[in-house]
């Protein structure tokens, strides 16, 4: 049996899967960050990667989309080589995905109604004006009023930052959804709205999702499943509901937030 | 001989980043060409970045034309005195101006101003994901990013240097009339009598290459810039030495294509 096939997750309850990765690796210099990861998500499924800070969760994300090319291994999208694939196909196959960035990522140079229509005016060529109450609706989904749509970025909070980038992640009705690190930077309650907008959403649009997060709290609440990443490789997943009975020393480290176990922490005196 | 070989593995090492980069760059500069090229074009960026890089580098350039001009009138005039060519004056002026002076002196001025911008906003995009948030929403960066700021300065740019042109004669005739003794009627017809069409053209043509340059060098080491505000500093600052090198080593090599003949 080869390392791939022994790894290979379990057989997906809902079929084909919607992204399936097949022993991707990448490193950066001599720093190895993946080291053959294998992970399918189905479609409709949330899957929410955990793992500790620098453990290659973003980069696991950035490789499906493209904006890193893993050294190794395969990565599919509807059986389709997320890879290798280029031009037209690549433009239609990112098409399906819509992205909340840890930082938000938000166009400073835009107002917050142009950075909510950017996917439907710039990727699909919507006239501004039919596309402005488009924004102005995306925004209502995820708690903001009209007032917001003519701010500048520059002018909102972390937790409005969160839910415009949330807002523009969903606006193009994207089949697939990426969450990096939602929660980061905010207060409990503002963490707990944007895990009660996102988990909405992702209900709404029927999309598949995967997260990634160090925040237990925002696992529990998004995911349908959890993966646990550590070594550069998924070393245990299962459904949400059974990560408190994992069997697994690293993940019943990291859920419980214990400087002691098999996790080491490197901390220079 | 351990020294010899550590000194020959230095210079190798320094041969093989000097053409990584050198790769690199061409490449860089043949994706952003074609994506000048071919569709889309976003019209309201290509405007937008024509009035930020050309409109707003016009009091800067125009004053830096203007004073280059007034000592260019007095130090050729000083220096024809010794050998009793003072009468040369406005003809020197005007070939030194739109051959050479106009163009480097705005393209100097403009890789400082516009150079920096462009590299500190890209850079800045760079870092904080905003780039990958394009790719994401289906918009191809160097379309977005870079075609506009190409062409907006490689269009504006000779007509800066027309501009910059006109007010650096117009200083050195200042000169010439308040100062050198020459009367207004005599120094035009000198200045328009030897000037040739020749002379602006190529002066042009180098604006232009020149705003490609700059443009091309901002966008490139804004979009390679890493590691937060550190890394948007050492872009910016990169962007205009490599843009100012690249530009005064560019005009030399079309100083030749004009004007030797073999």
């Amino acid at each position: 049996m080869s390392a791939v096939e022994k790894n290979a997750p379990e057989v997906m309850p809902h079929g084909t899967p919607k992204i399936r990765l097949r022993g991707v690796k990448k490193a950066f210099g001599k720093k190895v960050v993946l080291n053959g990861v294998d992970l399918d998500v189905a479609k409709g499924e949330s899957v929410v990667v955990i793992g500790s800070s620098g453990s290659g969760k973003s980069v696991l994300l950035k490789c499906i989309l493209g904006l890193v090319k893993p050294d190794a291994g395969t990565i599919e999208v509807d059986g389709i080589d997320a890879i290798k694939v280029r031009g037209r196909e690549r433009d239609a196959l990112l098409a399906k995905f819509g992205m909340l960035f840890q930082s938000a990522a938000l166009f400073d140079s835009l107002r917050v109604w142009e950075n909510v229509a950017f996917g439907l005016v710039e990727g699909r060529g919507m006239p501004r004006a039919q596309a402005k109450p488009i924004a102005v609706e995306n925004l209502a989904k995820v708690g903001l009023g009209p007032d917001v749509a003519m701010l500048w970025p520059a002018e909102l909070s972390g937790g409005m930052k969160k839910r415009v980038g949330l807002a523009r992640a969903i606006a193009t009705h994207p089949e697939i959804l990426f969450f990096d690190e939602p929660t980061t930077g905010l207060d409990p309650i503002m963490s707990d709205v944007i895990n009660d907008l996102i988990a909405a959403r992702v209900r709404d649009l029927g999309a598949t999702g995967i997260s990634i997060t160090h925040d237990m709290a925002s696992a529990r609440k998004i995911g349908d499943r959890v993966a646990m990443l550590h070594g550069g490789r998924i070393i245990w997943q299962g459904p949400v509901s059974q990560i408190d009975r994992s069997g697994n020393a690293h993940v019943e480290q990291f859920i419980h937030g214990r400087a002691e176990g098999p996790i080491k922490v490197e901390v220079t005196q | 001989m351990d020294s010899v070989l550590g000194f020959l593995a230095a210079i190798g090492r320094t041969t093989l980043a000097f053409l990584a980069v050198a790769g690199r760059l061409s490449l860089f500069a043949a994706h952003g060409v074609a994506a000048c090229l071919t569709p889309p074009l976003y019209g309201r960026l290509l405007l937008r970045q024509m009035v930020s890089i050309g409109y707003f580098s016009l009091p800067v350039v125009g004053l830096t034309a203007l004073f280059t001009g007034m000592v260019l009138a007095l130090q050729i005039f000083l220096g024809s005195a010794r050998f009793n060519a003072e009468s040369a004056v406005a003809s020197i002026v005007v070939i030194g101006i739109t051959r050479e002076l106009g163009p480097v002196i705005a393209g100097l001025m403009v890789a400082g101003r516009v150079g920096a911008a462009i590299a500190a906003e890209i850079g800045t995009m760079r870092v904080t994901e905003q780039i990958d948030a394009l790719t994401t929403l289906s918009t191809n960066p160097f379309r977005y990013l870079v075609a506009p700021r190409i062409l907006a300065a490689a269009i504006t740019l000779p007509f800066l240097v027309l501009i910059g042109d006109a007010i650096g004669v117009f200083g050195a005739f200042l000169v010439g009339t308040l100062k050198l003794g020459f009367t207004s009627q005599s120094y035009l017809s000198s200045t328009l009598d030897f000037m040739e069409i020749q002379d602006v053209v190529s002066g042009l043509v180098k604006a232009a290459v020149f705003g490609f340059i700059i443009a091309l060098m901002g966008c490139y080491h804004g979009y390679h810039s890493r590691g937060g505000a550190q890394g948007v500093g050492a872009a910016a600052t990169n962007a205009v030495v490599s843009a100012s090198i690249l530009l005064l080593s560019a005009d030399y090599i079309l100083t030749e294509l004009f004007f030797v003949q073999s």
